[in-house]
Protein backbone atom coordinates (compact mmCIF):
# COMPACT_ATOMS: atom_id res chain seq x y z
CA UNK A 1 0.00 0.00 0.00
CA UNK A 2 1.28 3.62 -0.66
CA UNK A 3 1.76 6.08 1.79
CA UNK A 4 0.97 8.94 -0.07
CA UNK A 5 -1.67 10.91 1.22
CA UNK A 6 -3.79 12.70 -1.38
CA UNK A 7 -5.62 15.85 -1.27
CA UNK A 8 -9.51 15.23 -2.56
CA UNK A 9 -11.78 17.94 -3.61
CA UNK A 10 -15.21 17.41 -3.82
CA UNK A 11 -16.65 20.03 -5.37
CA UNK A 12 -20.48 20.31 -4.88
CA UNK A 13 -22.86 22.95 -7.06
CA UNK A 14 -26.18 21.64 -7.06
CA UNK A 15 -29.34 22.20 -5.25
CA UNK A 16 -30.12 19.11 -3.17
CA UNK A 17 -33.71 17.31 -3.97
CA UNK A 18 -34.08 18.71 -7.15
CA UNK A 19 -31.70 16.35 -8.91
CA UNK A 20 -29.50 13.17 -7.35
CA UNK A 21 -25.97 14.83 -7.53
CA UNK A 22 -26.26 16.63 -3.57
CA UNK A 23 -26.78 13.15 -1.82
CA UNK A 24 -24.79 11.24 -4.68
CA UNK A 25 -21.76 13.31 -3.79
CA UNK A 26 -22.29 13.21 -0.29
CA UNK A 27 -22.69 8.94 -0.44
CA UNK A 28 -19.42 9.38 -2.40
CA UNK A 29 -17.41 11.33 0.18
CA UNK A 30 -18.65 8.60 3.64
CA UNK A 31 -17.70 5.74 1.01
CA UNK A 32 -14.54 7.35 0.20
CA UNK A 33 -13.66 8.21 3.68
CA UNK A 34 -12.80 4.38 4.29
CA UNK A 35 -9.68 5.46 2.46
CA UNK A 36 -7.06 7.67 4.44
CA UNK A 37 -6.53 10.51 2.59
CA UNK A 38 -7.36 13.99 2.86
CA UNK A 39 -10.77 14.92 2.37
CA UNK A 40 -12.16 18.75 1.72
CA UNK A 41 -15.39 19.24 1.15
CA UNK A 42 -16.44 22.93 -1.42
CA UNK A 43 -20.14 24.25 -1.79
CA UNK A 44 -20.43 27.03 -4.32
CA UNK A 45 -23.42 28.21 -6.34
CA UNK A 46 -26.20 26.24 -5.54
CA UNK A 47 -24.72 23.96 -3.67
CA UNK A 48 -24.71 26.06 -0.53
CA UNK A 49 -28.34 25.17 -0.61
CA UNK A 50 -26.84 21.74 0.66
CA UNK A 51 -25.91 22.57 4.14
CA UNK A 52 -29.20 25.04 4.99
CA UNK A 53 -30.44 23.99 8.62
CA UNK A 54 -34.44 23.23 9.20
CA UNK A 55 -34.68 21.04 6.18
CA UNK A 56 -38.14 19.52 6.56
CA UNK A 57 -39.04 17.09 3.70
CA UNK A 58 -42.07 14.89 4.96
CA UNK A 59 -44.37 17.30 2.17
CA UNK A 60 -42.61 16.21 -0.29
CA UNK A 61 -42.24 12.34 0.20
CA UNK A 62 -38.32 12.23 0.38
CA UNK A 63 -35.57 11.04 2.19
CA UNK A 64 -34.45 14.05 4.27
CA UNK A 65 -30.19 13.77 3.92
CA UNK A 66 -29.69 17.65 5.40
CA UNK A 67 -28.48 15.74 9.13
CA UNK A 68 -25.81 13.49 7.62
CA UNK A 69 -23.44 16.42 6.86
CA UNK A 70 -22.89 16.50 10.37
CA UNK A 71 -21.03 13.21 10.26
CA UNK A 72 -18.86 14.45 8.22
CA UNK A 73 -16.72 14.91 10.92
CA UNK A 74 -16.82 11.82 12.33
CA UNK A 75 -15.47 10.08 8.62
CA UNK A 76 -12.65 12.12 9.18
CA UNK A 77 -13.29 15.04 6.63
CA UNK A 78 -11.76 18.11 8.28
CA UNK A 79 -12.17 20.80 5.94
CA UNK A 80 -15.65 21.95 4.47
CA UNK A 81 -15.41 25.42 2.51
CA UNK A 82 -18.77 27.29 1.15
CA UNK A 83 -18.20 30.04 -1.08
CA UNK A 84 -19.02 33.74 -0.33
CA UNK A 85 -20.91 34.95 -3.20
CA UNK A 86 -22.61 31.99 -3.67
CA UNK A 87 -23.98 32.76 -0.68
CA UNK A 88 -24.48 36.09 -0.98
CA UNK A 89 -26.42 36.20 -3.96
CA UNK A 90 -28.74 34.12 -2.36
CA UNK A 91 -29.58 35.66 0.28
CA UNK A 92 -27.76 33.55 2.85
CA UNK A 93 -25.29 34.29 5.60
CA UNK A 94 -23.41 31.30 7.56
CA UNK A 95 -26.01 31.70 10.31
CA UNK A 96 -28.53 29.84 7.58
CA UNK A 97 -25.97 27.11 6.90
CA UNK A 98 -25.55 23.85 9.30
CA UNK A 99 -22.68 23.60 12.17
CA UNK A 100 -20.69 20.38 11.66
CA UNK A 101 -18.09 19.63 14.66
CA UNK A 102 -14.98 17.70 13.95
CA UNK A 103 -13.27 15.65 17.08
CA UNK A 104 -9.97 14.08 17.50
CA UNK A 105 -10.61 10.94 19.02
CA UNK A 106 -6.77 10.36 20.30
CA UNK A 107 -5.74 13.94 21.54
CA UNK A 108 -9.54 14.80 22.04
CA UNK A 109 -8.64 17.82 20.32
CA UNK A 110 -12.15 19.55 18.93
CA UNK A 111 -13.77 22.01 16.41
CA UNK A 112 -17.05 23.08 16.75
CA UNK A 113 -17.61 24.23 13.30
CA UNK A 114 -15.30 23.69 10.23
CA UNK A 115 -17.74 25.17 7.80
CA UNK A 116 -15.57 27.93 6.84
CA UNK A 117 -16.49 30.87 4.28
CA UNK A 118 -14.32 31.37 1.83
CA UNK A 119 -13.46 34.14 -1.11
CA UNK A 120 -13.00 33.54 -4.65
CA UNK A 121 -9.50 33.34 -4.80
CA UNK A 122 -9.49 30.97 -2.26
CA UNK A 123 -11.90 28.56 -3.82
CA UNK A 124 -9.11 28.77 -7.14
CA UNK A 125 -6.46 28.29 -4.49
CA UNK A 126 -7.86 25.12 -3.08
CA UNK A 127 -8.48 23.38 -6.74
CA UNK A 128 -4.89 24.36 -7.63
CA UNK A 129 -3.33 22.56 -4.32
CA UNK A 130 -6.03 19.52 -4.52
CA UNK A 131 -4.93 16.15 -6.13
CA UNK A 132 -7.79 14.95 -7.10
CA UNK A 133 -11.04 17.12 -8.09
CA UNK A 134 -14.85 15.02 -8.17
CA UNK A 135 -17.04 17.36 -9.63
CA UNK A 136 -20.78 16.97 -8.63
CA UNK B 1 -57.11 31.39 -22.67
CA UNK B 2 -55.33 31.11 -19.94
CA UNK B 3 -52.17 28.96 -19.13
CA UNK B 4 -50.76 28.42 -15.42
CA UNK B 5 -46.28 28.74 -15.96
CA UNK B 6 -44.88 26.45 -13.93
CA UNK B 7 -41.30 26.66 -12.85
CA UNK B 8 -38.98 23.95 -11.41
CA UNK B 9 -35.09 24.99 -12.03
CA UNK B 10 -33.29 27.36 -9.67
CA UNK B 11 -32.84 30.90 -10.95
CA UNK B 12 -29.03 30.81 -10.81
CA UNK B 13 -28.22 27.84 -12.63
CA UNK B 14 -31.03 28.20 -15.66
CA UNK B 15 -33.09 30.86 -17.29
CA UNK B 16 -36.12 29.03 -17.15
CA UNK B 17 -37.68 31.65 -15.02
CA UNK B 18 -36.40 34.84 -17.04
CA UNK B 19 -37.83 33.34 -19.88
CA UNK B 20 -40.79 32.12 -18.59
CA UNK B 21 -41.16 36.07 -17.76
CA UNK B 22 -40.47 37.32 -20.97
CA UNK B 23 -42.80 35.05 -22.45
CA UNK B 24 -46.03 34.41 -19.89
CA UNK B 25 -48.84 37.14 -20.78
CA UNK B 26 -49.27 39.56 -17.79
CA UNK B 27 -52.63 38.12 -16.46
CA UNK B 28 -51.40 34.41 -15.99
CA UNK B 29 -50.37 33.12 -13.23
CA UNK B 30 -46.94 31.74 -12.75
CA UNK B 31 -46.41 28.62 -10.20
CA UNK B 32 -42.58 27.88 -8.39
CA UNK B 33 -41.64 24.72 -7.33
CA UNK B 34 -39.19 22.11 -6.96
CA UNK B 35 -35.69 24.28 -7.38
CA UNK B 36 -37.68 27.01 -8.75
CA UNK B 37 -38.49 27.97 -5.42
CA UNK B 38 -35.03 29.31 -4.24
CA UNK B 39 -36.40 32.25 -6.66
CA UNK B 40 -39.00 32.80 -4.39
CA UNK B 41 -36.27 34.36 -1.00
CA UNK B 42 -35.43 37.62 -0.36
CA UNK B 43 -32.56 38.88 -0.50
CA UNK B 44 -31.09 37.27 -3.58
CA UNK B 45 -29.94 38.12 -7.11
CA UNK B 46 -33.26 37.35 -8.37
CA UNK B 47 -34.87 39.58 -6.23
CA UNK B 48 -35.82 42.43 -8.48
CA UNK B 49 -36.71 40.32 -11.27
CA UNK B 50 -39.56 38.68 -9.19
CA UNK B 51 -40.29 41.85 -7.63
CA UNK B 52 -41.42 43.27 -11.35
CA UNK B 53 -43.00 40.81 -12.45
CA UNK B 54 -45.17 40.42 -9.46
CA UNK B 55 -46.62 43.72 -10.04
CA UNK B 56 -48.07 42.83 -13.00
CA UNK B 57 -49.35 39.12 -12.18
CA UNK B 58 -49.42 36.67 -9.82
CA UNK B 59 -46.96 34.05 -8.45
CA UNK B 60 -47.32 31.15 -6.56
CA UNK B 61 -45.05 28.82 -4.40
CA UNK B 62 -45.39 25.31 -3.51
CA UNK B 63 -45.28 25.35 0.14
CA UNK B 64 -43.44 21.40 0.64
CA UNK B 65 -40.99 22.06 -1.66
CA UNK B 66 -39.77 25.30 0.02
CA UNK B 67 -39.90 23.49 3.68
CA UNK B 68 -37.97 20.82 2.01
CA UNK B 69 -35.18 22.62 1.39
CA UNK B 70 -35.17 24.89 4.84
CA UNK B 71 -36.94 27.82 4.54
CA UNK B 72 -39.88 29.50 6.31
CA UNK B 73 -42.44 31.78 4.51
CA UNK B 74 -41.06 34.18 6.71
CA UNK B 75 -37.94 34.52 4.41
CA UNK B 76 -40.19 35.10 1.19
CA UNK B 77 -40.99 38.08 -1.34
CA UNK B 78 -44.19 39.86 0.25
CA UNK B 79 -46.85 39.09 -2.22
CA UNK B 80 -45.99 36.02 -3.52
CA UNK B 81 -48.46 33.30 -2.20
CA UNK B 82 -47.56 29.96 -0.79
CA UNK B 83 -49.99 26.80 -1.73
CA UNK B 84 -50.24 22.96 -0.95
CA UNK B 85 -50.54 20.58 -3.70
CA UNK B 86 -54.35 20.59 -3.52
CA UNK B 87 -53.85 24.56 -4.71
CA UNK B 88 -51.18 23.59 -7.54
CA UNK B 89 -53.79 20.93 -8.82
CA UNK B 90 -56.66 23.97 -8.25
CA UNK B 91 -54.48 25.96 -9.86
CA UNK B 92 -54.02 23.79 -13.42
CA UNK B 93 -57.68 22.89 -13.27
CA UNK B 94 -58.75 26.71 -12.90
CA UNK B 95 -56.54 27.10 -16.25
CA UNK B 96 -56.74 26.09 -19.93
CA UNK B 97 -53.34 24.92 -19.91
CA UNK B 98 -50.09 24.41 -18.42
CA UNK B 99 -46.56 25.35 -19.66
CA UNK B 100 -43.64 23.80 -18.02
CA UNK B 101 -40.51 25.47 -18.30
CA UNK B 102 -37.86 23.03 -17.61
CA UNK C 1 -36.98 -13.59 2.81
CA UNK C 2 -39.71 -11.67 5.32
CA UNK C 3 -39.82 -12.70 8.44
CA UNK C 4 -42.11 -13.20 10.95
CA UNK C 5 -42.02 -11.06 14.29
CA UNK C 6 -44.63 -10.96 17.03
CA UNK C 7 -47.16 -12.51 14.74
CA UNK C 8 -46.30 -9.88 11.92
CA UNK C 9 -44.74 -10.21 8.40
CA UNK C 10 -42.25 -8.18 7.93
CA UNK C 11 -40.99 -7.62 4.73
CA UNK C 12 -36.97 -7.74 3.99
CA UNK C 13 -34.44 -7.01 0.99
CA UNK C 14 -32.31 -10.03 -0.43
CA UNK C 15 -29.64 -9.78 2.41
CA UNK C 16 -31.97 -10.01 5.09
CA UNK C 17 -32.32 -6.03 5.98
CA UNK C 18 -36.07 -4.90 7.05
CA UNK C 19 -37.25 -3.25 3.66
CA UNK C 20 -38.95 -0.45 5.64
CA UNK C 21 -37.25 0.71 9.04
CA UNK C 22 -40.65 1.33 10.57
CA UNK C 23 -41.30 -2.12 11.04
CA UNK C 24 -38.63 -2.26 13.77
CA UNK C 25 -39.39 -3.32 17.09
CA UNK C 26 -36.90 -4.81 19.58
CA UNK C 27 -37.93 -8.59 18.87
CA UNK C 28 -36.32 -7.78 15.26
CA UNK C 29 -33.38 -8.66 16.83
CA UNK C 30 -34.41 -11.68 18.77
CA UNK C 31 -35.83 -13.09 15.48
CA UNK C 32 -33.00 -12.26 13.19
CA UNK C 33 -30.17 -13.57 15.93
CA UNK C 34 -31.93 -17.19 16.43
CA UNK C 35 -31.45 -17.49 12.84
CA UNK C 36 -27.63 -16.81 13.28
CA UNK C 37 -27.51 -18.68 16.23
CA UNK C 38 -26.25 -16.07 17.87
CA UNK C 39 -27.36 -15.68 21.87
CA UNK C 40 -28.26 -12.37 22.25
CA UNK C 41 -27.15 -10.41 24.95
CA UNK C 42 -27.62 -7.15 27.00
CA UNK C 43 -24.37 -6.05 25.20
CA UNK C 44 -25.42 -6.98 21.93
CA UNK C 45 -28.88 -4.84 22.81
CA UNK C 46 -26.80 -1.73 23.73
CA UNK C 47 -24.91 -1.73 20.32
CA UNK C 48 -28.06 -2.24 18.34
CA UNK C 49 -30.02 0.83 20.26
CA UNK C 50 -26.82 2.99 20.09
CA UNK C 51 -26.95 2.00 16.20
CA UNK C 52 -31.14 3.25 16.19
CA UNK C 53 -30.27 6.42 18.06
CA UNK C 54 -27.21 7.33 15.56
CA UNK C 55 -30.12 6.60 12.91
CA UNK C 56 -32.79 9.16 14.38
CA UNK C 57 -29.98 11.74 14.56
CA UNK C 58 -27.67 11.53 11.35
CA UNK C 59 -30.22 9.37 8.78
CA UNK C 60 -27.48 6.82 8.09
CA UNK C 61 -25.89 3.89 9.61
CA UNK C 62 -22.42 4.26 10.34
CA UNK C 63 -19.22 3.03 8.81
CA UNK C 64 -18.17 0.14 10.83
CA UNK C 65 -14.86 2.11 11.94
CA UNK C 66 -17.20 5.39 12.55
CA UNK C 67 -19.51 3.24 15.22
CA UNK C 68 -16.30 1.98 16.77
CA UNK C 69 -15.19 5.65 17.60
CA UNK C 70 -18.65 6.29 18.44
CA UNK C 71 -19.38 3.76 20.81
CA UNK C 72 -15.92 4.01 22.76
CA UNK C 73 -16.88 8.14 23.07
CA UNK C 74 -20.13 7.28 24.71
CA UNK C 75 -19.54 3.29 26.00
CA UNK C 76 -16.20 3.52 26.88
CA UNK C 77 -12.91 2.81 25.25
CA UNK C 78 -13.08 -0.87 26.09
CA UNK C 79 -16.36 -1.34 24.00
CA UNK C 80 -14.70 1.42 21.42
CA UNK C 81 -12.88 -1.48 20.25
CA UNK C 82 -13.33 -4.03 16.67
CA UNK C 83 -12.06 -6.57 18.58
CA UNK C 84 -15.28 -6.22 21.42
CA UNK C 85 -17.65 -5.59 18.57
CA UNK C 86 -16.52 -8.35 16.14
CA UNK C 87 -16.54 -10.59 19.62
CA UNK C 88 -20.63 -9.97 19.71
CA UNK C 89 -21.29 -9.34 16.18
CA UNK C 90 -18.93 -12.06 14.25
CA UNK C 91 -20.33 -10.80 10.67
CA UNK C 92 -18.77 -7.97 10.96
CA UNK C 93 -20.40 -5.32 13.81
CA UNK C 94 -21.76 -2.67 10.89
CA UNK C 95 -23.46 -5.30 8.66
CA UNK C 96 -24.96 -7.87 11.65
CA UNK C 97 -26.02 -4.92 14.02
CA UNK C 98 -27.21 -2.57 11.97
CA UNK C 99 -29.46 -5.52 10.46
CA UNK C 100 -31.09 -6.53 14.21
CA UNK C 101 -31.50 -2.54 14.44
CA UNK C 102 -34.18 -2.85 10.88
CA UNK C 103 -31.44 -0.36 10.04
CA UNK C 104 -30.34 -0.43 6.08
CA UNK C 105 -26.60 -1.92 5.26
CA UNK C 106 -24.15 0.76 6.14
CA UNK C 107 -23.08 3.15 2.98
CA UNK C 108 -19.19 2.14 2.08
CA UNK C 109 -20.19 -1.59 3.44
CA UNK C 110 -19.41 -4.34 0.53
Amino acid sequence: MSETVKKFLYLNRKAPYGTIYAWESLEVVLIGAAFDQEVRLMFLDDGVYQLTTGQDTAGVGMKNFSPTYRTLGDYEVKNIYVDKDSLEARGLTQDDLVAIAWEDWETEEEIENIVEVVDAARVSELMEESDVIFSF
Amino acid sequence: MSILHTVNKSPFERNSLESCLKFANKDDPVLLFEDGVYAVLKGTSAEKQLEAALAEQSIYVLGPDLAARGFSEDRIIDGIEVVDYAGFVELAANNDKVQAWL
Amino acid sequence: MPIEVNGNTLETDEEGYLANINDWVPEVADVMSKEDDLALTDEHRDIINFLREYYEEYQIAPAVRVLTKAVGKKMGKDKGNSKYLYGLFPYGPAKQACRYAGLPKPTGCV
